[in-house]
């Protein structure tokens, strides 16, 4: 008797665990699933009230009109010229800072020097800098390089920014490889672009892979940059995406919004299926010993 | 020719001074065994010989030649290291010809460099495996092949066989030896395992604190260390150290210390007669190895038998003396824990050190 | 010692000495070399840019930047402003409720998926794909759901509560609390992560200790397993922080700062007098203030964080 009232326990301790667990995935997945049942009704099925059910009939003309009919300002271009913005913006961006990490990892982990750390301590708070307390020169200095409300100035940006970043992952990581190795290959008689060519990058491909995943998460998603230094049809992704949320005139489209907004979210949630647990490590990198 | 001069070699970091003016030279084809706890300073000595750290004071010569301000790769080295540090991307036949990948060699000659090494270190069928795929002790084969085609000047090696378990090291430094014996390069050899010391090197510099405490073969340094550290840091169980006195001599040098059954006297212990005079009287450290006990019923030193440890070949038994533990190393016999017995001690083989600077006294 | 240290002493046979040649002496300042262009951009785009804002914010600068200097005027009329009092009482009113909320909901995420759960992969999918999403896309998507007119208030509506209202989004005094809901969703699989790594980290033999002890398992996380995940509690505060702090987007997106500047937040603030209200030197005072907040939350932790780093090796 006894035990099987303790099975019975454990079966309704389940029981409640799972529950929760749906529930609470039912709760993440609501948004998504608006978005995209929204995005695939016509206008006046929404207006008529069908929020959160399927639609009657689906109908692909919010996206088409998203990507390329939908105004911005005086412009109807839709997004696609956008989207192309921010791939402009991302690819060189990522590659950059990407790039330059590595070296500075290397370099902070294999050869360091007189004030490394001081070095790293400045770049990493860097990583937390409340970018507010830069835009104001940031954008002065971009007009005097004649970059001002351009894709080149915002890939500048966004490597300067993101070498922060990326600094610390390589870091992170070349810290844990033994520094026996780059003695071993100093006295096969590598020098320093051998060995970090030969040896650690082909030993950090996890961690370029992270970081590749953060940068171009980051710089995708980033409003800020964007809406303070580019406007008209030079800004990323994410501020047409605003401006086209905030228009007031007329009859609100809420199908083509969430068109739009499920647009812009696509290359990072593809990126986010397809590698999540190196956006995860990406992600509590931050959080787990600088 | 290959030899390996260290001249009032200094490093220090900041303020912290890990090496203290080391002396040492070898000749061609000698085996360097740097022995010391860890922190003593030999695996920097160690880099500095390879060039991996910078010297703050001093001068390191192979071949004759200042090597100083030349880069690792150009001091004719190699070096096994005590992760192995083999390249984890690459696999064992890439790991050994990297190095000759880099000075230029030719395919065909690299390929055959790299099966000979193969051969001479039986892992022809490893080759084409990648470092991970390896046990513990192919990967140091895999660091010696790697260090071995580049036909150094020198071998280093830095605690090579620390991470093995104990049988595969005790065949490793078979290995290792045979290897020398083969090859005839100079080698330098950091550990803390003073067996690996005696068994290896031609010469041991014992280190600690950064100061070298003896240099000398392996056999000088166990029969006459050059301090009471030496003394006990090499040999196992250690040489007791027995605080005694030197009796006001007749000419033939005579060592007294006490035990609880009573007074052990030692008469003819190796010690010259200017010393002999100038300490008669005095208290010294009487320094026997265990091994240099030995059951005599007329023997002059006194036991109480304390503990018993048969370890099969022999027997150890644990007394005190002179208020401390001493442990005789005997052939087997019917020990009983508190008989009393009497031991004699092979007077020429006694080491006398001063008290106040724990130095040999000769 | 031995003979051959004589050798060196023997003269005609003097050791010869390579000077350190140029390339040696280039190879010793390569890795500095490879570093500075780096350092150096940080140095300007981080420590000058502050220094920069810092200046512009003891300035007179307006429309355009004045390089004078008028002291803390800029402050005082910063903080004179009451659309600045509304944005610090948001941002303690936000980051408590987000904090709060984040971490109680994280950490049960955490503990539930601890659980030898089945699916456990699909769930954490599930449960972190908004952080993959821009804050501007999560501000569209919860604006259409907080809609009163045709969003959940309506669905619910529908199922037959005719008086169930959810119109905080319309309402000044209740739509900071739709900010606070939409970071919510967008950031507790963050916690959730940090904690789920901060559990397994926890060596599973106390768990068993304790149950023979016969503790029972709501007991044994009370009081055993929470306190454990102390560092993890201490990332989470201080990374959620950092993100309220700078939450932009998402307060843009959600709910442009209105209705009536009922949910203006410093960064929004920061915008709108930089670049929209021509008067640089409030926008650059609030910045720093920003920065200095965001400073007295980040530098202790990573001071701690390098210093135990530092003993790990």
């Amino acid at each position: 008797m006894a035990t099987k009232s303790l099975a019975r326990q454990q079966m309704l301790g389940r029981l409640f665990i799972y529950s929760a667990l749906l529930l609470l995935a039912l709760y993440y997945l609501m948004p998504l699933w608006v978005m995209v049942t929204t995005s695939l009704k016509p206008l006046d099925e929404i207006y008529s009230g069908s929020f959160i059910g399927l639609p009657q009939a689906i109908t692909f003309e919010a996206w088409s009109k998203a990507w390329s009919g939908a105004c911005i300002g005086t412009e109807c271009t839709g997004l696609r010229p956008y989207f192309v913005n921010s791939i402009m913006m991302v690819v060189p961006a990522v590659l950059l800072s990407t790039g330059l990490g590595a070296l500075n990892g290397y370099v902070l982990t294999k050869w360091r020097f007189k004030g490394a750390n001081l070095v790293f301590g400045m770049m990493l708070f860097g990583c937390f800098l409340p970018y507010q307390a830069v835009i104001l020169p940031m954008a002065q200095v971009l007009g005097r390089l004649g970059l001002s409300g351009s894709i080149p100035g915002l890939v500048l940006v966004h490597t300067v920014y993101g070498i922060c970043f990326t600094s610390l992952f390589f870091r992170n990581y070349f810290i844990t490889i033994p520094d026996e190795l780059t003695k071993a290959a100093q006295i096969d008689g590598a020098g320093f672009f051998r060995i970090f060519l030969s040896i650690m990058l082909p030993a950090a491909l996890p961690i370029i892979v992270v970081s590749c995943i953060w940068q171009f998460t980051q710089v995708w998603n980033d409003f800020l940059f964007g809406v303070s230094f580019t406007s008209g049809s030079d800004t990323p992704i994410t501020v047409a995406l605003n401006n086209i949320v905030n228009v007031t005139t007329g009859r609100k489209q809420y199908n083509v919004d969430m068109a739009s907004a499920m647009i812009a979210a696509i290359p990072t949630l593809l990126v986010y299926v397809v590698a999540g647990r190196y956006f995860v490590r990406g992600l509590t990198a931050g959080a787990v010993k600088g | 020719m290959a030899t390996l001069d260290i001249n009032r070699v200094r490093k220090a970091y900041g303020n912290l001074e890990v090496l203290k003016e080391v002396n040492i030279s070898v000749g061609d084809g000698e085996f360097l065994v740097l022995l010391g706890p860890s922190g003593c300073g030999k695996s920097t000595l160690l880099n500095i010989i390879a060039g991996l750290e910078d010297i703050t004071g001093g001068e390191v010569l192979i071949g004759n030649r200042v090597v100083n301000d030349l880069p690792p790769k150009d001091r004719d080295i190699a070096m096994v290291f005590q992760s192995y540090a083999l390249y984890p991307t690459m696999t064992v036949r890439q790991n050994i010809e990297f190095g000759m990948k880099i000075r230029g060699i030719p395919a065909e000659e690299r390929a055959k460099a790299t099966n000979a090494a193969a051969e001479m270190l039986q892992m022809t069928g490893l080759l084409d495996r990648k470092p991970s795929q390896l046990s513990g002790g192919q990967r140091q084969r895999v660091a010696m092949g790697r260090a071995i085609v580049r036909h150094p000047d020198l071998f280093l090696f830095d605690e090579p066989l620390s991470n093995l378990d104990a049988k595969l090291r005790v065949d490793m430094r078979t290995e290792i030896k045979r290897l020398h014996q083969r090859l005839g390069t100079t080698i330098v050899y950091v550990t803390h395992d003073q067996i690996e010391a005696m068994t290896l090197a031609t010469k041991v510099a014992v280190m600690k604190g950064g100061v070298v405490q003896h240099f000398g073969p392996p056999q000088e340094v166990y029969d006459r260390p050059a301090n009471t550290y030496v003394a006990r840091f090499v040999g196992s169980p250690a040489m007791n150290i027995i605080p005694g006195r030197l009796l006001a001599s007749d000419g033939v040098p005579t060592v007294a210390f006490d035990t609880p059954q009573g007074e052990a006297v030692v008469r003819g212990v190796p010690l010259s007669a200017e010393t002999a005079h100038r300490f008669a009287g005095r208290d010294v450290l009487v320094g026997i190895r265990p091994e240099h006990f030995g059951l005599d019923p007329c023997g002059t030193v006194p036991v109480g038998v304390d503990v018993v440890e048969p370890t099969g070949p022999d027997t150890l038994i644990v007394f005190a003396a002179g208020g401390t533990e001493v442990v005789a190393r005997l052939e087997p016999f019917d020990a009983q824990v508190g008989r009393q017995e009497r031991f004699s001690v092979k007077a020429e083989k006694v080491v006398l050190f001063d008290p106040a600077t724990e130095t040999r006294l000769d | 010692m031995t003979d051959i240290s004589q050798s060196a002493a023997v003269p005609g046979t003097a050791p010869q000495r390579p000077a350190a040649t140029l390339s040696a002496r280039l190879a010793r300042w390569l890795p500095r070399l490879v570093m500075a262009p780096s350092f150096l951009v940080v140095l300007i785009g981080v420590y000058l840019f502050i220094a920069w804002t810092l200046w512009i914010s003891l300035s007179s600068s307006a429309m355009l930047p004045r390089y004078d200097f008028v002291g803390l005027e800029q402050y005082v009329r910063l903080w004179n402003t009451p659309r600045w009092h509304t944005a610090v009482i948001n941002l303690f009113l936000f980051t408590g409720l987000f904090l709060g909320v984040t971490i109680a909901l994280g950490l049960l995420m955490a503990i539930l998926l601890d659980q030898n759960i089945r699916a456990e992969g699909v769930l954490r999918t599930v449960y972190l794909y908004p952080m993959a999403l821009s804050f501007i896309v999560t501000g569209t998507a919860w604006k259409w759901v907080l809609n009163p007119e045709l969003g959940v208030e309506k669905v619910v509506q529908s199922w037959g509560w005719d008086t169930f209202a959810f119109d905080w989004i319309t309402r000044p005094e209740t739509a900071i609390y739709c900010v606070v809901i939409a970071a919510v969703w967008q950031s507790t699989g963050f916690a959730m992560a940090i904690f789920l790594a901060g559990l397994r980290g926890i060596d599973s033999s106390i768990i068993k200790a304790a149950q023979i002890e016969g503790a029972s398992l709501p007991r044994i996380y009370a009081s055993i397993i929470v306190p454990l995940l102390r560092p993890a509690f201490l990332s989470v505060i201080v990374l959620l922080s950092y993100i309220s702090i700078k939450s932009f987007d998402l307060v843009l997106a959600l709910t442009n700062a209105g209705p009536g500047g009922s949910t203006e937040m410093p960064s929004t603030f920061m915008f709108a007098y930089t670049f929209q209200r021509n008067q640089m030197g409030v926008g650059a005072a609030s910045a720093i203030m920003m920065l200095m907040t965001v400073a007295a939350i980040i530098i202790p932790y990573l001071y701690s964080e390098l210093r135990e780093d530092t003993h790990g090796h």
